[in-house]
């Protein structure tokens, strides 16, 4: 009888939770005092006090980040949060995620007038429904002092990768799990085409390319400035002067240099939204002018190691150490989104089995 | 003291158990039980099932292509078998390099014992990253073996290049996982009568002999489950593989993280999802059948009494010898980190980057005092101890009473969380705890109670052969010298099964200090733990951030070990003295 009974309980309650209430929008309620903007975004987020203090102060709200892990968990993150939104705003949505993002639908939007002062070729989207906050360029590094040593010139582009001199001297990180993995992988696409990229690839396998899972470990754990011992890795074309800048004086050039050739590089544009269903719309659009503003903007560079959007800001002294690539290579997103998966496909069969 | 009691005195032990059972109504007990079950309906079986819904069957009409696509690719059957033979392997590995030591650590007291121990439990809460830079500045090209053997040799190429293969995994398997044999079958060895053995031997039973038909079937129910746990720890592991492994191994867990995070296919990440669950139910159903035809009553000692100082030459080699291995194995790697922290990147040694772990030069919003990080990560870690003690507690006597076919049904999916991507688990709580009452996606709670989820499993696979072996005539004993059930089991069980219940402690502790499961993959309240810290260190290039990420990384060891140690102090009565 007790059995019964309490099989009986255990089977109702798990039947009970497992066919649970559908989730649906959840009503917030009209705002009374403080309110609060939530700002969704990936791990790399990062700015100052003051800026943040100072978007408090002008609006009396409070704001709030959730950081949700690297940009693609984070992008799946908010789209599986569609129908009741994690947040107001997300940030963090690069050109390699942009047709995920604009087809999950999840952003409403938002022409901002601050709009005005950014660049045409920043912007991807037409009907604004993403903004462009910053751009990076994922490059390859190299080791200035092991070529000194060496007697011998760093690379100069990607063909010379693949030369017998370079053998063993490259990391790279997958692009099935790394995000400038996957923008490295871009920027040969681009620059050798759909017919070329895996040639590329076969010989650089050929020329013993190390593939590391993501960006921490082919830095710190390879590259030969700091733990391993091989001299090319890519990074992005601002990590010379990071390098400098956290040297806590001990350098005062980068050690560390660009392969900045034709189509070696691929820039990395980051975008912020508006969520769809979030109750504060009137606070998210401040919040999207006050990104775009000369003060956030300026405050980008030494927090995120990339260039703000707005070519207004200034930028510090030390980003005269982060060269910009003469000619990145270019893939629009439809391209990167219709591939993506063919691609990573193909470069994992080319370079891993 | 009811006149029931009273009377049940005078009857035998058989007649007394029976007129317990009438006296204790079922109701209470029953509603006890649901509180653990309760908890996994909601914090596992709900997330679960959403997410299963959400991929599987989209507009509401189940869809079995993917399942249909794992059959039918070739890829990943390969995985499957890649995944299950990597982690006999490891288990049998970590089983060869632990056992003896758990062993010495059993009979033998020693100076530096508790130190050595607490020591060999850290590796469990590094994150995998931390790591893999602590083997590099070992075995990397400019590690210390490197050096010291170019040196010796004249060699102008390291010789050693682990990275990237099956042996750094084997390594990395055998080095988190080394502390679950030593404390589990250990902790439970000491309290074993050396007498038994010791007779056997006087009878004439050479030492293997005794060990084989006295110690071994005595063992065997912790030695079981602390192998079922480092098996299924190797099934689903994930940095080890994607990080040390490098890109050309992929376990289950790499698969599901890869389809799920990177191609963001979740109906294949579901499937596979599916496929790691009941690959683990099916191993668990195989376990608890098995566990209960070795499970035999015990005759379990204090330790001051299993325990003594080697006396013999050969016994005082013994010690010496696992304890060299384990200093080697485990403490060695972490040594060369907490030597990193000191000197990457500046020439000679200092606490500079400790000290900047203090300050906020960026003026970052993300900025956390290290102190705080460090109360963050305990707070977190306490309420963990706390909820996995007193839901394993339950569900551990839930179990044991419960050896018929429900208990059969049961005792797997206390495990199933063990088995259980973290990352399908981590999107399961986005769409599933979004409306109150559990509307937690965002809560600090979320992350103790994710914690749990682990640990529990670590509890309750602690408690249950010592509770199991529980002499039922003790237990008799006590109720006809007229206690209450609550007495008996304050009095009788607890004292006996105090141990496995600090081991448990000693786990749940680790599990949410090195914040494993699903809370990685969910977005994060402003409440950064010391991992987290770390990665955000981790996350930028330059000295300072290098730096500064091992310092955290070294302060999160210090805090582990001072945490076993006090754990390890904790009595409570007579608990802990078993």
């Amino acid at each position: 009888m007790k059995r019964t009974t309490f099989v009986l309980l255990a089977l109702v309650l798990l039947a009970a939770a497992s066919c649970g209430p559908k989730v649906t929008p959840v009503p917030t309620p009209t705002p009374s005092g403080p309110r609060t903007l939530t700002v969704m975004t990936h791990d790399s987020f990062d700015a100052s006090q003051e800026v943040i203090a100072q978007f408090e102060a002008e609006t009396g709200a409070t704001i709030k980040f959730l950081k949700s892990g690297d940009a693609g968990a984070a992008l799946n993150q908010a789209i599986l949060s569609k129908d009741a939104p994690l947040a107001d705003v997300f940030y963090g949505v690069d050109n390699t995620f942009f047709s995920r993002a604009i087809k999950a639908d999840i952003f409403e939007p938002y022409a901002s007038p601050a709009l005005a002062d950014i660049p045409d070729e920043l912007e991807l989207d037409p009907q604004h429904r993403l903004s462009p906050v910053d751009f990076g360029d994922v490059c390859l590094n190299y080791d200035k002092s092991y070529f000194e040593e060496q007697g011998r010139t760093p690379p100069q582009s990607l063909e010379d990768l693949i030369k017998p001199e370079f053998k063993g001297r490259t990391v790279v990180e997958n692009p099935a799990t790394s995000s400038p993995g996957l923008a490295f992988l871009m920027a040969t696409v681009g620059h050798f085409g759909e017919d070329g990229y895996r040639d590329f690839w076969a010989k650089l396998r050929a020329n013993d390319v190390l593939v590391t899972a993501g960006w921490e470990d082919a830095y710190y754990g390879q590259a030969s400035w700091w733990d391993g011992d091989r001299p090319i890795v890519v990074s992005y074309a601002t990590s010379p002067a990071a390098e400098v800048y956290f040297s806590e004086g001990a350098y005062t050039e980068p050690p560390t240099g660009n392969v900045l050739g034709d189509g070696a590089c691929f820039r990395q544009i980051e975008f912020v939204g508006i969520l769809k269903g979030g109750a504060n719309r009137d606070l998210a659009e401040k919040w999207i002018d006050f990104m775009l503003s000369p003060t956030f903007q300026a405050d980008v560079p030494l927090h995120m190691w990339v260039f703000p959007a707005n070519p207004q800001a200034e930028l510090p002294e030390v980003f005269q150490f982060a060269e910009a690539p003469p000619k990145p290579a270019q893939v629009s997103p439809e391209a990167i989104d219709q591939n993506r998966e063919k691609w990573i496909e193909a470069w994992t069969e080319t370079v891993l089995h | 003291m009811t006149p029931k009691h009273v009377e049940t005195r005078k009857y035998g032990s058989t007649e007394t158990r029976r007129a317990l059972r009438v006296s204790v109504s079922p109701l209470p007990r029953v509603s006890f039980y649901l509180i653990p079950l309760s908890f996994l309906a909601l914090f596992y079986f709900y997330p679960l099932f959403s997410i299963l819904r959400l991929s599987l069957a989209p507009g509401g009409q189940l869809t079995l292509t993917p399942l249909r696509e794992l059959v039918s690719r070739p890829y990943y059957t390969k995985t499957l078998w890649f995944t299950t033979w990597q982690a006999a392997l490891s288990t049998l590995l970590t089983l060869l390099a632990s056992l003896p030591a758990a062993y010495v650590f059993a009979r033998y007291q020693f100076r530096g014992k508790s130190l050595l121990q607490a020591l060999t439990t850290i590796p469990f809460v590094l994150p995998t990253i931390v790591v893999a830079a602590a083997f590099t500045s070992l075995l990397g090209p400019k590690g210390w073996v490197n050096q010291i053997l170019m040196a010796v040799l004249g060699l102008d190429r390291p010789p050693i290049n682990l990275m990237h293969s099956l042996s750094i995994i084997l390594l990395a398997h055998v080095f988190y996982n080394y502390t679950i044999i030593l404390r589990m079958v250990g902790g439970f060895w000491a309290n074993l009568n050396p007498q038994l053995e010791a007779a056997a031997r006087m009878l004439g039973a050479s030492p293997w002999r005794a060990f084989r038909e006295v110690t071994l079937p005595l063992l065997r129910p912790a030695l079981t489950a602390a192998s079922l746990l480092v098996f299924l720890f190797d099934f689903t592991s994930f940095g080890v593989i994607l990080i040390l492994g490098g890109p050309r191994y992929a376990t289950l867990e790499v698969e599901i993280y890869r389809q799920a995070v990177n191609l963001f296919n979740l109906p294949v990440a579901a499937a596979l999802s599916l496929l790691q669950i009941g690959c683990t139910f099916a191993l668990m159903v195989t376990y608890t059948r098995l566990q209960q035809r070795i499970t035999v009553p015990l005759q379990l000692r204090p330790r001051r009494i299993t325990a003594r100082q080697p006396r013999t030459r050969r016994e005082r080699w013994l010690v010496g010898i696992n304890v060299a291995v384990m200093i080697l194995l485990l403490v060695v790697p972490l040594l060369s980190l907490a030597e990193r922290s000191l000197s990457a990147g500046q020439s000679g040694y200092s606490l500079a980057y400790y000290r900047e772990l203090s300050v906020n030069r960026q003026s970052s919003i993300f900025f956390v005092p290290p102190l705080l990080a460090v109360r963050n990560s305990l707070l977190f870690a306490g309420a963990t101890v706390g909820l996995a003690l007193t839901l394993g507690l339950i569900s551990a006597w839930l179990l044991a009473r419960q050896q018929g076919r429900l208990g059969r049904l049961l005792d797997p999916v206390f495990m199933l969380p063990l088995g259980t991507s973290a990352v399908t688990l981590g999107f399961g709580y986005i769409i599933a705890l979004a409306k109150p009452p559990l509307n937690l996606r965002t809560s600090p709670a979320l992350v103790p109670l994710a914690h749990t989820l682990v640990a529990l499993p670590f509890v309750v696979r602690s408690l249950l052969p010592v509770i199991r072996g529980i002499h039922p005539h003790l237990r008799e004993a006590a109720r006809v010298l007229g206690a209450s059930s609550w007495r008996v089991w304050r009095e009788v069980d607890l004292p006996i099964v105090g141990r496995a219940l600090l081991v448990g402690a000693v786990f749940a502790f680790t599990v949410s200090l090195g914040e494993f499961g699903a809370t990685v993959f969910v977005a994060r309240p402003q409440m950064p733990t010391m991992p987290v810290v770390i990665y955000r260190f981790l996350g930028q290039p330059g000295a300072i951030n290098y730096g500064q990420a091992l310092a955290m990384s070294t302060l999160l060891m210090i805090v582990c070990a001072a945490g076993f140690l006090a754990i390890e102090r904790f009595r409570y009565g007579e608990i802990g003295e078993f």
